[in-house]
Parts: structure tokens; sequence; C-alpha cells
């Protein structure tokens, strides 16, 4: 018989634990948002290269100086934070002075996520409602957007396609679909899907972003449900307003922020819903807002903002389409019928 | 045809309802039983089963045959409990059990002689009442693992009728492979156990349900139920997709039948009885020999032993004996488990009495139970996804911290059966369980069902 006096581990079941962890599956993230990153570089330059560097720089620096100020543990090492900043840097235009840069990841790091206690509890997500504080901080600069600079081009300030799309409709419509087409304004739809035209630096690639997407998907980090909801709910709209107009709805949902918003920042873990009645709802509410903001609002872009209604209204959705736990029985009524006898 | 379209659609509808992939580590499931010698003594509990524990019927120096009842009770829901060896009994005194309670026990010093009891003699069995009380008398339980005495499943009320049984073979827990076993050594007393059940009780369908990544048991089980010889086929196998917990009564009835049993309620609810492969096998070798249970079968694997193996065991042996047997360990272990990884109970020490319902002893090294180190929730709902009852397991923790117990009432917290699925999935590497534990713990002192 072998003798051994150490102790043995107790602890309540399961054993076994999932080969998941925390920091593996924001590691998933980071890689899924690598092509976008690429892609970005290659339209804008390596300007946009060193802000999002700046970006996740600055982001894992406010954590950790956040963490240490606050004397938490220090959470670095999961790796959100430098999601937080890749996902900054991708909603700045190019231009964006550095300063403008770091306030953005200060907010989204100190104020989003650690004033309400870090991961997993804030209650918006941190990177969109940076933007927004930017946006309306510094409207001129962050909606100074420039052309690609792919083939050597000059990077001179340009429009952005939803700029133009947004002429379409509202009260001052003063153009049409195939006059834009016709005046060269819209760059062609494939250049529009390989994201050759101006923007934000990370959202202008639906290839890469579908690419990431895909990995996301096939990793299982990310379920199909939020970005079906969101772009279906969205492509309808658009398709019954502009009357079946294919090609208008493909500019509409290749334009914008709307292919990164729907599977990179609304699918965000914390400021989304867990179930999956819960999801279908915030990712169609999404898409109406995205859409009802394009169509009637002020701005061009909807979807920062629609995300972020979403967000502040995750937990009530949450809490309205909170699944029925198996063998549920429906008790009220029978109560009520005991109280009036 | 349309019995495969049936199939086809049940399976996708238990897909749907949450669960985890767990590696099998079914190791010792080429592993012939062997029958592990007589022990020099045996330490029987007196609550070996869910329900009222016995009061011991011997007293010390008394001597006690194979089989003798020494400890009994008069309450409804409790069952006999019978000497495993022959000897004298030496004392009847409070022992440690593997989950940490304290519980009276006789001891049973063995004279080596095995000498059966005389008054054991096969039970006239013509009619359901004559079963229970047959059952009742040979002190069965769930082999399964949960240990709900097997006389009241069996006990039919006549407001709720019952027109299927469902032969529990998933097992879904990992390593455990007895079950496995029984069908392969022991097909014979399967089939003899399902044709007595189904005479008795008139089921209109009788489902063998096994986990698809046994395919040995699967023709063995399918050889069976193509030798129902009635009018009507009532008996066929269902090979169920391998997913924890498949095994769990609840999923197994939703998976065979797809009916949902009602929140508190007993799969007799919806009309169907749940029987371990193994307890139907003991029903059949109680109702010819008359031998109560005394012995069971339990996988001893983990990578902390030496020889895996099944080995067929009296009961009241302790665990380190059991080990023992197999060869010890092969390094100091980290943790030993009564049961499976999943729902299992980590012992302090070995040295506790094999239960009725104890179904593996397992044996591990620190890297293979290390746990995750414990972050923050990330919300990313593995947990909820992964549960089979879909409940919300991060809701519930907060509310459980927060003593809210009508909210936990409210979220379903009483239908969780711990089965584990929401912990294994969680990256952050949070005790879910545990959290599910003081939830129930919370609504029971507010006295909120």
């Amino acid at each position: 018989m072998m003798e051994d006096n150490r102790k043995l581990i107790v602890s309540a079941s399961p054993h076994v634990k999932s080969v998941h962890t925390v920091r593996g599956v924001m590691l998933d993230v980071i890689i899924a948002l690598i092509p976008a990153a690429c892609a970005g570089v290659a339209v804008f330059g390596f300007r946009a290269a060193w802000l999002i560097a700046l970006c996740v720089g600055s982001s894992v620096l406010f954590e950790y100086l956040a963490r240490r100020v606050m004397r938490r543990p220090n959470t670095v090492g999961d790796l959100t934070a430098v999601i937080t900043g890749m996902l900054l840097a991708f909603n700045l235009p190019v231009k964006t002075p550095e300063w403008i840069c770091v306030i953005g990841a200060f907010v989204a790091i100190v104020v989003v996520k650690q004033f309400f206690g870090g991961v997993g509890q804030n209650f918006a997500n941190p990177a969109i409602t940076a933007r927004i504080v930017l946006l309306v901080s510094f409207a001129s600069v962050m909606t100074n957007f420039t052309s690609p600079v792919v083939g050597g081009a000059d990077a001179v300030s340009a429009a952005t396609p939803l700029s133009f799309l947004g002429r379409l409709h509202g009260a001052a419509a003063d153009t049409t679909l195939s006059a834009l087409l016709e005046s060269g304004s819209l760059p062609a739809l494939s250049q529009m899907f390989l994201g050759v035209r101006p923007g934000c630096i990370g959202e202008t690639s639906a290839l890469a972003l579908l690419l990431g997407a895909a990995y996301l998907l096939i990793r299982r980090v990310i379920r199909i449900t939020i970005p079906a909801a969101y772009i279906g709910a969205f492509a309808l709209i658009m398709l019954l307003v502009s009357g079946f107009d294919l090609t208008y709805v493909a500019y509409e949902l290749l334009s914008g922020g709307l292919l990164l918003g729907a599977f990179f920042m609304a699918t965000d873990y914390t400021t989304s819903p867990i179930n999956t009645l819960g999801k279908i709802v915030f990712g169609a509410g999404c898409g109406i807002l995205t859409a009802v903001i394009r169509l009637y609002g002020s701005l061009p872009e909807g979807v920062s903002y629609s995300i972020l209604l979403m967000n502040i209204a995750c937990p009530l959705i949450e809490r309205f389409t909170a699944p029925k736990y198996f063998g549920y029985i429906k008790q009220k009524k029978e109560k009520k019928a005991g109280d009036a006898a | 045809m349309s019995r495969l379209r049936a199939d086809a659609i049940l399976k996708a509808v238990a897909r749907g309802r949450g669960g985890v992939r767990v590696d099998h580590h079914k190791i010792t499931a080429e592993c012939e039983t062997v029958r592990m010698p007589i022990p020099p003594r045996v330490v029987l509990p007196m609550q070996q089963h869910i329900g009222a524990p016995c009061v011991p019927t011997v007293k010390p120096g008394d001597h006690v045959d194979v089989g003798q009842v020494i400890g009994d009770s008069d309450k409804y829901l409790s069952v006999p409990i019978h000497a495993s060896v022959s000897g004298t009994v030496k004392s009847v005194a409070d022992t440690t059990l593997a989950n940490g309670r304290i519980a009276p026990a006789v001891t049973i010093e063995s004279d080596g002689q095995q000498t059966l009891y005389a008054g054991l003699e096969p039970p006239a069995v013509h009619t359901k009442e004559d079963l229970v009380k047959a059952i009742r008398a040979s002190g069965l339980v769930g082999l399964g693992g949960a240990g709900f005495p097997s006389f009241v499943k069996l006990t039919v009320k006549p407001e709720k009728p019952i027109d299927t049984l469902i032969v529990n073979a998933a097992e879904c827990e990992p390593y455990i492979t007895v079950d496995y076993r029984e069908c392969v050594e022991n097909s014979y007393d399967i089939l003899s156990g399902v044709y007595t059940l189904g005479e008795l009780y008139g089921f209109k369908r009788i489902i063998i349900a096994v986990e698809d990544n046994k395919p040995e048991a699967i023709r063995i089980l399918k050889g069976i139920a193509d030798r129902d010889l009635h009018d009507g086929n009532v008996v066929r196998l269902m090979a169920l997709k391998s997913r924890y917990p498949q095994g769990a009564e609840k999923m197994m009835v939703l998976s065979a039948t797809g009916r949902v049993v009602p929140q508190g309620g007993l799969p007799a609810d919806v009309g169907c009885i749940v029987m371990n492969v193994g307890s139907v096998a003991f029903v059949a070798r109680y109702l010819k020999t008359g031998k109560p249970l005394i012995s069971r079968s339990v996988t001893v694997s983990g990578d902390c032993i030496k020889e895996p193996a099944n080995v067929r065991v009296p009961i009241g042996v302790s665990m380190r004996e059991i080990i023992d047997f197999c060869g010890g360990f092969t390094a100091p272990p980290a943790k030993i488990l009564s049961g499976g990884p999943m729902m299992g109970t980590a012992v302090v020490d070995p040295n506790v009495p094999l239960l009725k319902s104890n179904n593996a002893v397992l044996a591990f090294s620190e890297p293979a139970v290390r746990r995750k180190p414990n972050s923050d929730c990330i919300r990313c709902g593995r947990c909820h996804a992964a549960c089979p009852m879909s409940l919300m397991p991060t809701e519930i923790e907060k509310y459980a911290l927060l003593g809210d117990a009508v909210t936990l009432s409210r979220l379903g917290t009483s239908v969780c059966m711990e089965c584990g699925s929401c912990a294994y999935s969680c990256p952050a590497g949070k005790p879910l369980v545990q959290y599910m534990r003081l939830a129930k713990e919370v609504m029971r002192n507010a006295g909120v069902k």
C-alpha cells in the first residue's frame, strides 16, 4: 500500500472543465479582427497601423492603471482591453489626431468599462460609446474622411458613400441612385466589397470582416443569431423603403459600419442578451434603429447609436424574453383563482 | 419508415436542449468485470438511498449470513439493507460517508465462508403488486447513481397510468463503463428483465436507450429488441446522440418519447418508468435466485489507478480496498471521486464504504482535475446554452448571492439537477454548481419552493 499523507482536493462537481478560457475566447476575437486590420492598412496606409497600435497600447495602459489605482486585481491578461483598442481604432477616420485616439481609449476603458466594475460589468460597449463621445466632441475631425491610398493615390478629403446615400431620402432628397452611380460619386459595388472607399479604418472591407466573422462562427465564439437578426431586419426595411431595389440595398449593407457593428460589436458578450429570443430582439432592434437613423435621422450613420441604445435596453430585453425553463408550469392563473376563492 | 423519421425528429429536439460534449475516457470499456475477493470486513451504512434511513436490526456479536436483512425501516420511502458477507457483527456505530455525512453503520467481520442466508428463495411474482413487494425486499435502488428506491418507480398509481418503460443504458458520464459491461456480459439478464417487466405491466413501448458511441452495446441490445416475439413489437432500441447529460432521467424521457417531465415531477407524471440497465438486469437475477442487492459493479479508473478495471464488489467494502485491488496508485492522487467526474463526489478520505448507488471509483492526478483560474463572468452565455434545463445560471448565481429566494423560484432554480454542464463550459472557471446548491439552500431556508 502506497502511503501518502498529502491531502486530497475536495471541491464541488464537475471535476473536469472544458478547454475554454476567457483569454482563449478573447484571443479568438483578436484573430478574427486581424483581417480587417490588414485591410485597413492596405486601404488607408501605414497611419492606420499606427493608430491601431496607439489605441491598443493606450487601452491596455489605461486598463492597467485603472485597476492599479482602484487596487483591484490586474486584468490586462484577459486581452479584453486589446479588443476594445482595436475596435476603437476601427471606428476612427485615418486622419484622427493621436491625442483624440488617447482620449477615446480613456473614455472606453476607464469611464465606460472600469467605472462600472471592469469586464462583464459595463452596460454599454466601450468602443462604441467612446466613438460616440468623440463624435459629439470633435464632430469635424471625426467626420473628416479621406479617400483610399490604394495604388499610390494621394489621401484627400472625401465624402463617404453613406453621405451620398443620405441624399436619396428625407425632406432634402435631391438626387437618385442612378444619378449618383452615373456621376461616379459612389464606388463600384466590387470596390465597396473589397473596402476601397472612404470610411473609418476597420469598417470598409466587407471581405475582411466576413472572413473574421466566419472564423468566430466556426470557433463558436459568437452565434449567428444577432448578426442575422441585425442585418436581416435592416435589409428588410431597406428593401421595402426602396421598393425592392437590390443595388441600393447592397450599397446600404456595404457602407458605413454595418458589418463591423453587426458581427463584432453588437455581439459583444457583456452588452447583449444571452438567450436566443433576446438575441433576436436585440439584433432586430439594432437593425431597425440603424435603418431609421440612416433614413430619417440628421446623421448619415446610425450603427453606433443603434447598438448603444440596444445595449441600454439589454437587461430589459433579457428580462422580458427570459426562456421558459424545462418543465415550466404556468402557476399564476391557478394562484389567482385560489385567491378569489 | 415513420419510426425512423420520428427518431430523427426526436434526436433533433434533443440536440437543441443544451448539454456539453465531454471527453469520454472510457478506457475500461473492454475490461471484463472481475470479482473482488471477499474483504475482511464491510461497513454497511444505514442510509444508502434517497429517503428514510434504516434502523439496524442486528447488534454487535450477532452472526449474519450473506443476504440477511441487517437494517430496515417502517417508513414508505426506504429499502432494507442486507449483509454482503457472512460473519459476525462487530459494531453498530456512526461512520463517515463519501459525501462527508455521518450515518450509523453496521460493521461485519467476514468469516470468509460467504454462507447464504437460509431464508433466501426466489419470490413468487404473479402481479405488479407482488413485484413491487419483492423489489422492495431486494433492497434495490437505482444503480445509475442517484439511489432512488426502485420499488417506488415500479409502483403504478391509478391516476398516473404508465405506457412506456425506458431502459437507460446511456451512461453519459465519462470514464464509467459498468452499464456497458452489463450489456456485453449480461445481455440475457437484461432480456429477461425487460420481458418480465413487459409482461407484468403491459407497456405499450419499451425503449432501450443507449448513446451512439457504444456500437457493441447497440448491436447486442438490438438483438434483444429484435427478439421480441409479441404482437406489435413493443421493444425497440434507440441510439441517442452522445451528449452529456443524455442519461439524466428527464433528458432521457425527452429524447426517447418527446415528453417533458413537469417541474417537480417524476417520469411517472408523463407515463414513463426509467430504469437503469443494471437495475433491470438485477431484477431478472433477483427473480431467479432471490439474492438481494449485496454486490454491484464499479468502474475503477482515472490516471492515478495502476490497473483500471470494472470490478464486482460487495456493498460496504472500503473504496481504498477496491483501489488496492486494482494495483493501487501510480502516483499520489490529488482527487479521489466516488462517481463520475461530472456529478461524482470528491472524497476527503478513500477509507469510506462503497454504497449501493456508487458506480465508479476514480483517482486523478492534479493536472487532470486542475481548475481554471476563477475570473469575472464575461456574460458569454455558454452556461445558459449548455443548461439542459434552459436555466440562466449566472442570474441564479446573482440572486443566490443576494439571498432573494422569490426571484430564485421564478428563475426555476429547483429544476436544476446539478449535472455540471454550466460549470464545465464556463470559460471564467466559475463554480456554478456550487452556486446552484447555494441557491437551493437560500430557497430552503426561506421556505420557498
